[in-house]
């Protein structure tokens, strides 16, 4: 359709004509994504081929030391005269087959398994005495098992390194070079290799305090550790996708399965009325204060952006405090003659309840939306207005034909990572209402529990810490799928040496 | 015509200025109620009334001094505290991973990026509880070191705001510094670092915030020790069932000490939080 035509038509075969192409593009899309993933474990698949083709070629090109320092890590340098690297390399090795002869291998022994023998009352060898016994601690064995294999995988990296070394020092002896001694390669270190040294200690702290944790609680999903099979008193193992099907599963009463369904939506509900309700808000008074004409512009400003500034969790508290049966609002309605009463804004039924978290994140989240759309605002071109203006149109329709379209053309991508924020709005949800009203309809969770919250309470309430870790990798699929959509759509990922 | 068009557009203005006096009215109100609540000298918890009909400093004199129970000033310093160490190691470890993705080129370069954007998409608190055990296999639950472990360890994954900054600094500047011979190390110390000072900044003031302002994960590792809480825990102790009616007051007192000076490092440092969020936005 040219353009000209479709200027002719009419808003709603506008708008189905927009509806219709984008639900044509959808398909490619989907297969466009697809198609990337499986290029991208094709390649990740194809550069560990190449690797372990260079590493062979490597050990059949290479001379006795560098042969050697694939089994005894460092000869290949300390053959060459670079003693101290030669010797840190073995050093490090010999740490490593330490950590795993005293640790790391009884741990990962145990690790299919999770653990054996069970906690219980056993005649004790050693005293002859009936005594409890301890036995396998199935949550350390996890733990230990996962931190020895994340701790391989460094080692892994290490010794690669170790042989790539190895070679390329018998190549530049070969040549003529003499090898660099260590005082040289600490130089290096603060100049061509500066990445090393700058990202040696971030890595470090991100595996051991992110990853290893993430890893650790995406394979608690897939155990049965929960309050029937508490560590260290009795053993978990693995039980496969069983939770997963657990959530979906649907039982009468406050199953698992409808709790799930039921949260879900309320979050995408909360999710969607708080991003959109604060947007449009936040944009039509960030609008009005902007307005020309308009005194006291920084006053107004700062009047909304103040209670930015107050931290979160003494507002949220703040909040909670005043909207109790005896709390400032119901004093305030009180003193108006508005009720005889004081209602119950957070426990009494899930509406009211819902009602009230909504408006209150709203009175959260407006400024925000203030705070950030004010700048972008400044930037639509005036003319554009003005020519709106001499049409014939009125504040709110040059609002929603030019206002709207341009702010959602520029700020998609802050739209949907605050639709993300909202789907794990822990904060809002547990200190306002910390999920409440309670309800016995749903599996260890109130009306207004969120996915994220019900997580939380599911491992410190009730010790379902399985099915907390399946909530949660579910969460992540939502807002992963979410966040690389946003990522395809702001281009800043592709184009960061524009200035440069 | 042109008289009815002022009239107009007066009316316009008169009805924004009320829209905003009333909305301004409704978002001020509670925290004028915060404020001046926490001078309230008379009643308990709750006050059947709006305005308090007499004014001390009794509240925050309590809350300094009566430290039997509820100790804030000892929550305060430990906050303080863990606000400074995990202030110093997170803005070091924001700014040399900043700095390493943006001026520095090799070849882990473009997946340790997308690593690092994978694992921002989990669910924060996930990994809480994982932690917890980690920290406790270490005998480390309830201490203050685990908070800034916890605080710190993470922080170089927040690399994206200063790294869009770090894009902008002209790349001719880093070549004629090595022309020159200068060693990376000395260009990110004496070039990239003093033109940086904004985003230093807001490094530094964001990361010491944060410890004040946290809430789930200090909850989680300190449990109930009440002697190494940090100000977030304590003061949501003293608004529990058990403290309310002794301590609501107190309460009040408590969070204007701990919003007063961070509203006012926010305010200072809100340019920047803006540019952060819509960095992405813009450009696309």
């Amino acid at each position: 359709m040219k353009y000209i035509e479709y200027m002719q038509l009419n808003p709603f075969q506008r708008f189905w004509y927009n509806f219709s192409t984008a639900m044509k593009a959808f398909p490619g899309k989907v297969k466009a994504f697809f198609v990337a993933i499986g290029t991208l474990i094709v390649n990740f698949f194809k550069g560990i081929g190449k690797g372990v083709a260079a590493y062979v070629s490597r050990f059949i090109k290479g001379d006795w030391a560098t042969k050697l320092s694939y089994i005894i890590m460092g000869t290949g340098n300390f053959s060459k005269g670079q003693y101290i690297k030669g010797l840190l390399y073995f050093l490090l090795e010999i740490a490593y087959i330490a950590y795993m002869i005293f640790f790391g291998w009884g741990y990962m022994k145990k690790f299919p398994t999770l653990g054996t023998v069970e906690q219980g009352m056993q005649i004790n060898p050693a005293t002859g005495g009936y005594e409890l016994m301890p036995g396998d601690y199935s949550m350390l064995i996890l733990l230990y098992g996962v931190l020895t294999i994340v701790i391989t995988a460094i080692f892994l990296v290490v010794y690669v390194v170790n042989t790539v070394s190895a070679y390329k020092i018998q190549q530049s002896v070969l040549a003529g070079e003499k090898p660099a001694t260590f005082k040289e390669e600490l130089k290096d270190l603060l100049d061509n290799r500066f990445h090393v040294t700058l990202l040696a200690f971030p890595t470090l702290t991100i595996s051991v305090f992110t990853i290893l944790p993430l890893v650790f609680m995406i394979l608690i999903a897939f155990t049965n550790y929960n309050k029937a099979h508490l560590a260290p008193g009795k053993l978990f193992t693995w039980v496969g996708f069983e939770t997963f099907s657990e959530i979906f599963a649907m039982t009468e009463g406050a199953s698992k399965g409808a709790t799930f369904i039921e949260l879900t939506k309320w979050t995408l509900i909360w999710a969607v009325f708080a991003t959109v309700l604060n947007y449009l808000f936040g944009m039509i008074l960030a609008l009005m204060i902007n307005k020309k004409g308009i005194k006291f512009k920084a006053l107004w400003r700062t009047l909304f952006v103040i209670t930015v500034a107050v931290p979160q969790f003494v507002t949220l508290l703040l909040m909670n405090q005043m909207l109790q049966v005896d709390g400032a609002v119901n004093v305030l309605l009180m003193n108006l003659g508005l009720i005889d009463k004081g209602i119950l804004f957070l426990n009494s039924t899930a509406l009211i309840a819902r009602i009230t978290v909504i408006v209150v994140n709203c009175w959260i989240g407006i400024p925000y939306t203030i705070l950030i759309t004010s700048g972008i605002l400044m930037n639509i071109p005036a003319d554009l207005y003005e020519s709106a203006t001499i049409d014939g149109a009125g504040p709110v329709r040059s609002f929603f034909s030019i206002t709207l379209p341009y702010m959602l053309f520029v700020t998609t991508p802050y739209l949907i990572t605050n639709f993300i924020g909202n789907v794990n709005n822990f904060n809002v949800i547990y200190l306002l209402t910390t999920g409440g009203p309670s309800t016995e309809n749903l599996y260890q969770a109130g009306y207004t529990d969120l996915l994220v919250t019900w997580l939380f309470k599911l491992t410190m309430n009730s010790q379902d810490y399985n099915l907390a870790a399946a909530v949660g990798i579910l969460v992540f699929i939502v807002c992963a799928t979410l966040s690389l959509i946003t990522f395809n759509l702001t281009k800043s990922a592709k184009n960061e040496e524009e200035f440069s | 015509m042109i008289k009815s068009y002022k009239l107009k557009r007066g009316l316009a203005n008169g009805f924004i200025y009320l829209v905003l006096s009333v909305l301004g009215l409704i978002w001020i109100s509670p925290l004028v109620y915060l404020v001046l609540h926490s001078f309230r000298d008379e009643g308990l918890a709750t006050v059947s009334y709006l305005l308090p009909k007499t004014y001390s400093f009794k509240n925050y004199i309590d809350l300094f001094t009566d430290t039997a129970t509820l100790n804030f000033p000892k929550w305060f310093m430990n906050t303080l505290i863990v606000a400074i160490f995990s202030c110093i190691i997170s803005t070091l470890a924001v700014l040399m991973v900043s700095y390493s993705f943006s001026r520095l080129r090799f070849k882990a370069r473009k997946p340790l990026i997308n690593v690092g954007m994978i694992l921002g998409m989990f669910p924060g608190f996930m990994t809480m509880i994982a932690i917890y055990y980690l920290l406790k296999a270490m005998n480390l639950t309830q201490t203050l070191l685990a908070l800034v472990i916890c605080y710190s360890a993470g922080a170089g994954l927040g690399y994206q705001i200063s790294k869009g900054f770090f894009d902008t600094i002209p790349r001719a500047l880093d070549e004629a510094a090595t022309i020159d011979g200068a060693t990376r190390n000395q260009i990110f110390w004496k070039i990239i670092l003093p033109m940086s000072k904004p985003i230093v900044v807001y490094t530094v003031l964001t990361s010491f915030i944060g410890p004040w302002t946290d809430f789930i994960l200090a909850k989680i590792i300190m449990g109930d020790n009440r002697d190494n809480y940090t100000v977030a825990i304590g003061l949501q102790t003293m608004v529990s069932l058990e403290f309310k009616a002794a301590y609501f007051k107190r309460f009040l007192a408590g969070s204007v000490i701990v919003a007063v000076p961070i509203s006012i490092l926010f305010l200072f440092m809100q340019r920047y939080y803006v540019e952060g969020v819509t960095a992405g936005g813009v450009k696309g």
